[in-house]
């Protein structure tokens, strides 16, 4: 086997206080080892806020500013205008949001941001639910998720937002979706994220949260990489909000991704033939959006 | 130079003076005059600063929050509605010692839309740890916007200038526009101490437990107890440099009153003009104008309102359950004075009804006439019909 080709670098350091298994601090990591050091994070409300250190501490080596949950793409704005005031213009800004953050209660100032095509990287590391206050439902929850406001037989019954196609109908220069389990991707579209200079920028991130899933802290991972092989989380780029590229085609059904994991384990054949469709539906779209073959197949290896 | 402006515009060309980098903000009556021309210096150049348009007044404190973080004098400017939508930024701002200045334009709440002038809308954001100071000209505001910037770099807190809607920010009078040299001087770059700076990574407001965070908040009202001090140093170096000063607050006729009017905002003017003439006909009445609200001038308020036996506070706003705020503060700063100075509180002009002298008139007559206060403030000026 290969090994993998990711920086050496580190800029997450010990010490951070995620859960073990935590997806969501994986994604930073790479993250910045993808960024380097000229790069301040903007961080809302969410899991990271937390994960980030508790004052006069930081498990960060680059400058974090936390912000209002609602406003990550507006703090970010204002960060971006005065570095370039101060001339710092080659500072790369990242709004680092969790999807509550982005989907639900950030939505309107990120595409205000996205809209006004700030010079910020915008993104969001999606563990599916509210997992800071104890894993409520988002508008990115999927469907047949329990969560502690969608217990027992009131799982979710709608599906996951596609947050993608909203950032799209922004005609944003570029959107990717990127997996933890995909570290080589996920650092390649987070340099040509980078190195998109003067436009909005928005990386979807797939960030598996054991806690918040009923799921042993070692499948973190594997999970990640179920959601890409069953076509849940496909792996995908979107320029200017019409040139499509997919990344990668699932060769699994659902059932492989959702069967390991507590917020699905009361689905019957009957709901997960439900999901399937919905996958099948979903991957259909896309890949007509695509119009050609995965670009990236040969990530499946 | 002498130039006829708004009073939005005066908060502008201070704006401009200044020298603001970074302005965000979302529009709203009466407030869009103010920001309509400063989009105009930053498209044509006048200003070298960056106009974030945003899609509401949350995000528009947000946006100068980043900006103030990252190290560049910020502005904005709201009013009612806009202000409430703002209220979790306040707290942010103020948290994070932000040296932000905003013009806030003070309009009535729906519902009842209605633009028209009413304070309640910034006295709701009393406790955001916002300084706050309320104009009653054209020249104040431009004066006192210069001001606030210094102000709010020297303690590190946010500043609130706040101005009547359309009796202030709509109406013409002459304006002393200072020029920018003298500005210059008055008024350095903004040099933060502390800022996004990937050459020194730190950490902006991340959580802090019970063990820290209460001496944090001990600081910011240590900033503010400061800051009454550090306004009468600036406005004494504004003074020397362009003849003008205000104070925290400005007795008018107060040492021999029988009754003293506290007043503030455009109202003040009109009391001005109604003490006066009262003063005419032999009244020994004066005038209290409130300029800061915030951090409340207790000091000078108990060294002058005591001199006289009766106060008659009037407020353009209330706390519905408690009455006229001004009145509220007027009183417990008073609480501490052994002297028997009754407290008289009033309600007037909300939602832009017109206090006039004749309002002051009549507010004075009742303070004179009745022996002791009402518990309860009263109303001045209802329709007949509507009284209970
Ligand atoms: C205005 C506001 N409402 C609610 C909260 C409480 N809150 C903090 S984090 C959070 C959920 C965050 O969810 P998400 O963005 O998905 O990030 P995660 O915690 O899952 O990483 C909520 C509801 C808040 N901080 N601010
Ligand atoms: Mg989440």
């Amino acid at each position: 086997m290969r090994p993998l080709q990711v920086p050496e670098e580190e800029y997450l350091r010990r010490g951070h206080v995620g859960c073990a298994g935590c997806g969501a601090v994986i994604a930073m990591r790479f993250a910045l080892k993808a960024l380097g050091p000229d790069t301040v994070v903007v961080i809302p409300a969410c899991c990271w806020g937390v994960i980030a250190g508790a004052y006069p501490q930081s498990s960060l080596d680059v400058p974090i500013l936390h912000a209002a949950f609602a406003t990550a793409g507006a703090t970010a704005s204002g960060v971006r205008a005065a570095l370039d005031m101060r001339g710092e213009p080659d500072t790369t800004v990242m709004a680092w949001a969790g999807d509550g953050g982005t989907f639900d209660i950030g939505l309107q100032s990120l595409s205000g941001a996205v809209e006004r095509d700030e010079d910020i990287l915008y993104v969001c590391y999606d563990n599916e639910a509210y997992m800071n206050t104890g894993v409520q439902r988002s508008s990115s929850t999927p469907y047949g998720t329990r969560t502690t406001t969608t217990p027992r037989e009131g799982w979710k019954r709608t599906r996951k937002k596609n947050i993608m196609e909203t950032l799209a109908a922004h005609r944003i220069a570029y959107a990717a979706t990127a997996s933890i389990a995909y570290p080589e991707d996920m650092i390649r579209k987070f340099r040509k994220a980078r190195d998109l200079k003067g436009h909005a920028r928005f990386l979807h991130v797939f960030a598996s949260c054991p806690t918040g899933w009923g799921v042993p802290s070692e499948l973190t991972v594997k999970l990640a990489r179920l959601a890409v092989r069953t076509n849940v989380f496909p792996l995908y780029e979107v320029e200017n909000g019409v040139s499509y590229t997919l990344n990668t085609e699932g060769d699994l059904p659902v059932r492989a991704y959702l069967s390991p994991q507590g917020r699905f384990r009361h689905l019957s054949p009957e709901d997960i033939q439900d999901i399937q469709r919905m996958v099948d539906e979903d991957w259909r779209l896309l890949r007509a959006k695509a119009q050609g073959p995965p670009q990236r197949a040969r990530l499946m290896a | 130079m002498k130039q006829v402006l708004e009073g939005s515009h005066a908060v502008s060309e201070a704006v401009r003076l200044a020298r603001v980098q970074v302005v965000s903000a979302y529009p709203i009556t009466p407030q869009t005059h103010i920001v309509e021309a400063i989009s105009e210096f930053c498209s044509d150049g006048t200003m070298d600063a960056r106009f974030i348009c945003v899609e509401s007044e949350h995000s528009a404190m947000a946006a100068v929050i980043g900006a103030s973080n990252a190290g560049v004098r910020a502005f904005t400017a709201t009013s009612s509605h806009g202000l409430a939508l703002m209220h979790e930024l306040l707290h942010w701002a103020s948290g994070a010692r932000l040296p932000i200045v905003m013009a806030e334009v003070n309009r009535a709440l729906a519902p009842g839309w209605n633009i028209w002038t009413d304070q309640t809308d910034s006295l709701a954001q009393r406790d955001t740890g916002w300084i706050q100071l309320y104009c009653e000209d054209g020249q104040e505001v431009l004066d006192t916007t210069l001001e606030a910037f210094r102000l709010a770099e020297a303690v590190n807190l946010p500043v609130m200038v706040v101005l009547d809607a359309f009796f202030l920010s709509h109406t013409f009078e002459p304006v002393d526009v200072p020029d920018q040299d003298t500005v210059d001087r008055f008024l350095p770059p903004f040099d933060p101490r502390f800022r996004l700076d990937t050459k020194n990574p730190c950490a902006f407001g991340p959580i802090t437990g019970p063990d820290r965070y209460m001496e944090i908040r001990r600081d910011i009202q240590a900033a503010m107890d400061r800051a009454p001090e550090v306004l009468a140093a600036v406005e004494q170096e504004f003074f020397s440099l362009f003849g003008r000063r205000y104070g925290a607050v400005d007795a008018f006729l107060c040492d021999d009153a029988e009754v003293i009017l506290v007043v503030s905002g455009t109202a003040a003017a009109t009391c001005r003009q109604a003490v006066g003439d009262l003063r005419k006909t032999g009244e020994r009445v004066g005038m209290l104008k409130i300029r800061l609200f915030r951090p409340f001038p207790a000091t000078e308020i108990r060294a002058i309102l005591p001199k006289a036996p009766k106060v008659a506070v009037v407020d353009r706003n209330v706390s519905f359950g408690a009455g006229g705020i001004f009145a509220q503060e007027v009183k417990a700063a008073l609480a501490l004075h052994k002297g028997n100075t009754a407290v008289y509180s009033y309600i007037a002009g909300l939602g832009g009804r017109d206090i006039t002298t004749a309002t002051f008139q009549e507010i004075y007559l009742t303070t004179k006439d009745t022996p002791t206060p009402p518990a309860e403030s009263v109303w001045v000026g209802l329709a007949q019909e509507e009284r209970a």
